[in-house]
């Protein structure tokens, strides 16, 4: 029973990487560019829902709308601002500017709402009780692990089978040739930095209903977390970074459970390095064969 | 036309060194004279642990061409094994520039085989893959010396490794006037400082001889043609693995000793310090000044090192400009249009 609830425990924890994870292996797929700032999105997603909740006194699940809509303009303008001058630019100059975009949302965050955690109020609370009271499960790991599924169903439903993302799978092969087929390969770009960020104001506020602290640095670890979720999986497939994420989280529950606490991110990061070992492009990922 | 280039690089070379001596030969005169307030005479060695380090990194992502996110993770061994030394020999050696010299070729020999362990799994690696690998070790090294615990007495060195969280200096059972050096998660306390600005120039100095010097070796030739065109390379029968490992097995060494002289200026430091956001400072450094570029990495480490201290006047906004500055230099630099028009500026005043 102990070793179930840890299990779910595992498996929540997952899905809120996994959602991370989708986010940063769409952005890599199509503008091949690793996105520090993705996890600071994901701050801003729960400082968005915070206030709606806490200050305006609205109710939650406006609170998650609004912290999807901020979320998305924020995203598409970081794109347009930051990242869209720099297409043709090396992947190191559009790394540094990534994490400059990171320390700018980092810095804003702090002057807005000061460098102090904060408690956050979850969304869903409540406890389901099952097996007589030894397996006590909370309502919001369920709905976690229930949205992170349906999102994960529905975007590969949208990649596979509409015409955006027909558009973007052409333009993560080759952007020359999409563009010559009529893909505006702009907007494309802009489109899925849109659905990566607003998968991260999801994933802000699942991660905070589950972690209550938040403050201008929360989400860092887990994006680098989630990051290494998406190498895990294959960087640049969907299926891959679900799997990725949903891994990480039940070893990183698991590690904390039963090993140590203090090594639990070692620990995740020891099973990537053995993995990326055996197999150097992730679980899902796809072989790419040398041309000379 | 090559033998006319080989000058041209190695007087290039020699006014770097002019050039950092100059600037040392400064700082000493304004610092003995009493002009720099005590804010700024802080900075020196920060600033020189940054330089070599920012140096060091460059070997591996500017010459070797392969992108470590976890150099921070090569400057912590160097930083704690110095500690160690210097904390272990405070009696058996005590004049303070040999003790330190013993701490840094110390630190750099563990942080190199570290450096090799790591290289053996990471450089099978490619691109992303490998970066995102080196970000793990950077990682997992900031996790186990926090949790070490390590102190001296006279029947020599204790270790205690404290992964349950639970464990304590006096674990350590130490001899009467024993003393615990690291203490997990507290890091290095009650450290003895014995880092200097003129130790500082010295390790900027010997980095940048074996550096530049590397570059030029045959070694370092075939790392970089290793970096361009690994496949032409390979099939002129250079071994891709060897030359990669040694490039990157004194990189890490360089990072160590830098992390040595940084870990000793301070009476206390933690493991979290040399964490993710570090070895994101260093290639920050590396980038700005260039990939490669020797003299640029070591201006872009000066300047960016001491801006964010200048900005202190903004106080709560600095890290917001120094953020925005950050972002808009990459896109001045990087942005063909931009350049452009730049360019096209400069041509119309002549």
């Amino acid at each position: 029973m102990e070793f179930l609830s840890y299990l779910i425990s595992g498996l929540s924890l997952g899905s809120v990487y996994a959602l991370i994870a989708l986010g940063y292996t769409m952005v890599y797929g199509i503008a091949k560019m690793l996105n520090f700032a993705h996890g600071d999105v994901i701050m801003i997603g729960g400082y968005v829902s915070f206030i709606v909740m806490n200050s305006l006194h609205l109710p939650s699940w406006l609170a998650v709308i609004l912290a999807i809509i901020v979320c998305t303009v924020l995203g598409v303008v970081i794109e347009g601002l930051a990242y869209k001058p720099l297409r043709e630019a090396t992947s190191l100059a559009v790394l540094i500017t990534a994490i400059g975009v990171s320390y700018f949302l980092q810095n804003s965050a702090q002057l807005i709402w000061g460098a102090n955690p904060v408690s956050y109020t979850p969304v869903i609370s409540g406890t389901l009780t099952f097996a007589g009271g030894a397996l006590k499960v909370s309502v919001s790991s369920i709905v976690t692990v229930l949205v992170c599924v349906a999102i994960m169903i529905a975007l590969q439903t949208f990649v596979n089978k509409s015409k955006m993302g027909k558009a973007m799978r052409a333009c993560s092969e080759d952007k020359g040739a999409a563009q010559l087929m009529g893909i505006n390969v702009n907007q494309t770009i802009s489109v899925t930095f849109a659905i990566g960020s607003a998968l991260a104001a999801v994933a802000g506020v699942l991660l905070c209903s589950a972690y209550p602290t938040l403050m201008p640095t929360t989400g860092s670890m887990p994006g680098i977390k989630a990051f290494t979720a998406a190498v895990f999986g294959g960087i640049g497939s969907i299926p891959g970074a679900f799997i990725g994420g949903l891994l990480l989280g039940i070893i990183e529950s698991m590690a904390k459970a039963y090993i140590s606490t203090q090594l639990a991110n070692s620990i995740v990061f020891a099973v990537l390095i053995i993995v990326l070992l055996v197999r150097p492009v992730g679980i899902m990922g796809k072989k790419i064969s040398e041309k000379v | 036309m090559k033998g006319r280039n080989n000058i041209i690089s190695r007087q290039k070379d020699n006014l770097t060194y002019v050039a950092v001596t100059a600037a040392f030969v400064i700082l000493m005169i304004l610092q003995n004279g009493g002009i720099l307030k005590r804010a700024h005479t802080a900075l020196l060695v920060p600033v020189c642990a940054y330089i070599a380090a920012a140096l060091a990194l460059n070997l591996c992502v500017g010459i070797l061409g392969e992108l470590s996110l976890g150099h921070a993770g090569f400057m912590s061994i160097g930083a704690f094994t110095g500690i160690v030394v210097s904390e272990s020999l405070i009696n058996a050696v005590p004049n303070t520039a040999l003790r330190l010299l013993i701490a840094v070729v110390i630190g750099a020999v563990f942080a190199s085989f570290f450096g090799f362990l790591i290289g053996i799994p990471v450089l099978r690696l490619k691109g992303d893959y490998l970066a995102i690998v080196t970000l793990a070790f950077g990682e997992i090294i900031k996790d186990l010396i926090t949790c070490l615990i390590v102190g001296v007495d006279k029947n020599g060195l204790h270790i205690v490794f404290n992964a349950s969280g639970a464990k304590t200096a006096a674990d350590l059972h130490l001899a009467e006037g024993g003393k615990a050096i690291i203490q997990g998660a507290q890091g290095a306390v009650g450290t003895t400082t014995i880092s200097s600005f003129t130790a500082g120039f010295i390790l900027i100095l010997v980095v940048l001889f074996v550096v530049q010097h590397f570059v030029k070796s045959c070694t370092g030739r075939a790392v970089m043609a290793i970096r361009d065109n690994r496949i032409a390379a390979e099939s002129c029968g250079l071994n891709v693995t060897t030359y990669k490992m040694i490039a990157f097995v004194i990189s890490a060494g360089l990072a160590g000793a830098a992390g040595v002289l940084y870990g000793l200026n301070y009476s206390s430091i933690v493991a979290t310090k040399f964490n993710f956001n570090t070895s994101i400072l260093i290639l920050v450094y590396v980038v700005l000044g260039g990939l490669g570029n020797i003299q640029g990495t070591i201006i872009a480490a000066t300047i960016l090192y001491v801006l964010p201290e200048l900005l202190r006047a903004f106080s709560d906004y600095r890290m917001l400009v120094y953020a925005i500055v950050l972002i808009l230099v990459m896109i001045i630099t990087n942005n063909k249009k931009v350049i452009l028009f730049l360019t096209g500026l400069g041509k119309k005043k002549d």
